[in-house]
């Protein structure tokens, strides 16, 4: 395999497994939100700020993946 | 067709060169300046119709947000005019980009044919901007907020590590001691800090930008798969994606400048004790 398509695999490989972790995570986060919400409607509005400081948190971690595609 | 990871330059100004996202920003920002113009001619008190009251529904709206975030009606007031502005500005850009979605507008170009527009914010350029302007912003509101020994003290606690010192001579020599290597540990973490000062930028210019890049591509993907039907049917279930990925990509930049500036704010720590109230 020469080096420019091992340069393409890394990319992907590098997006696609450093998706993995916020993807579990962002699940879980809204998840629970949703468990939440379904115990006690009235909070709604109390838990979507929260929630989205959460996930765009989780969600930093597949940046610095697509940072490194970026950069490879 | 592809999207490129940069913005296409359609003409030059003199020396500067005009991409096509940053003809959208300038849309954006036009948008967003003639609707303040407009609402400020017709501001009444009494009750209000039209544009004030819907405009008077989002400030309120705005505002229960924001007061979730900093827990305060008179702080989520002051930085009403920040994030009042970064948001309909950003949810405008976000938006603008399906208006026009990559290519039904194309225009020719000495070797191939552009798309004219562009999401302002599927340009890093444009969200690396936004991104340095709300943490540089939180520095200089929190430097002017605490003064420049507190707000730096957050940062490298050198006060922490010379009261450890001073405490030599009147604790016992083991709780000292211990005392220095905590206010040591404490200095390193404040390095730390530094560091994800940078990471900030980093994170949220990236997440905007990635967020609606990547839906620009998928819009252009899906367009091409089209076959013999208009390319602009199958793409629609995912316009509805992106107007929600938009929504909630400018929610997220709002809420997390709003952060930041709510932080820099707060007093150190070590000062009030661990009484904070959050």
């Amino acid at each position: 395999m020469d080096a420019e398509s091992m340069k393409y695999l890394a990319k992907g490989l590098a997006i696609g497994i450093g998706g993995i972790g916020p993807a579990v995570a962002i699940g879980l986060i809204v998840s629970k939100a949703m468990e939440a919400i379904g115990r006690n409607p009235e909070a709604t509005g109390r838990l979507f700020v929260p929630m989205l400081i959460g996930a765009a948190l989780a969600e930093a971690i597949a940046i610095y993946a697509l940072v490194v595609v970026f950069t490879l | 067709m592809t999207v490129p990871v940069a913005a296409e330059k359609i003409f030059d100004l003199g020396p500067l060169p005009v991409t096509n996202s940053l003809l959208m920003g300038w849309v954006a920002v036009i948008l967003v300046g003639l609707l303040a113009w407009r609402l400020n001619r017709s501001l009444s008190n009494g009750a209000p119709r039209g544009l004030q009251n819907w405009m008077e529904w989002l400030v309120e709206q705005i505002l229960s947000y924001m007061d979730q975030v900093t827990g305060d009606r008179v702080r989520s007031r002051r930085f009403l005019p920040i994030i009042g502005t970064l948001f309909p500005l950003i949810l405008l850009s976000n938006w603008l980009g399906l208006v026009a979605f990559s290519f039904p507008v194309l225009v020719s170009h000495p070797t191939e044919h552009l798309p004219l527009f562009r999401a302002a914010t599927a340009d890093l350029n444009m969200t690396l901007g936004l991104a340095l302007f709300s943490v540089l912003l939180s520095h200089i509101v929190g430097f002017t907020a605490l003064g420049f020994w507190k707000y730096g003290g957050k940062f490298i606690k050198l006060g922490a590590f010379f009261r450890a010192f001073a405490a030599f001579g009147k604790k016992p020599l083991g709780e000292a001691t211990i005392g220095v290597f905590v206010a040591l540990v404490d200095m390193v973490v404040g390095v730390l800090e530094v560091i994800s000062e940078v990471a900030k930028v980093i994170s949220l210019s990236l997440r905007l930008f990635g967020n609606i890049y990547a839906g620009e591509v998928l819009l252009t993907i899906i367009a091409s798969l089209t076959g013999k039907l208009p390319p602009f049917i199958l793409p629609i279930p995912f316009m509805f994606l992106e107007v929600l990925v938009g929504l909630v990509q400018a929610a997220v930049f709002s809420i997390l400048s709003l952060v930041y500036l709510s932080m820099a704010v707060d007093e150190p720590h070590g000062a009030e004790a661990g009484e904070h109230a959050h």
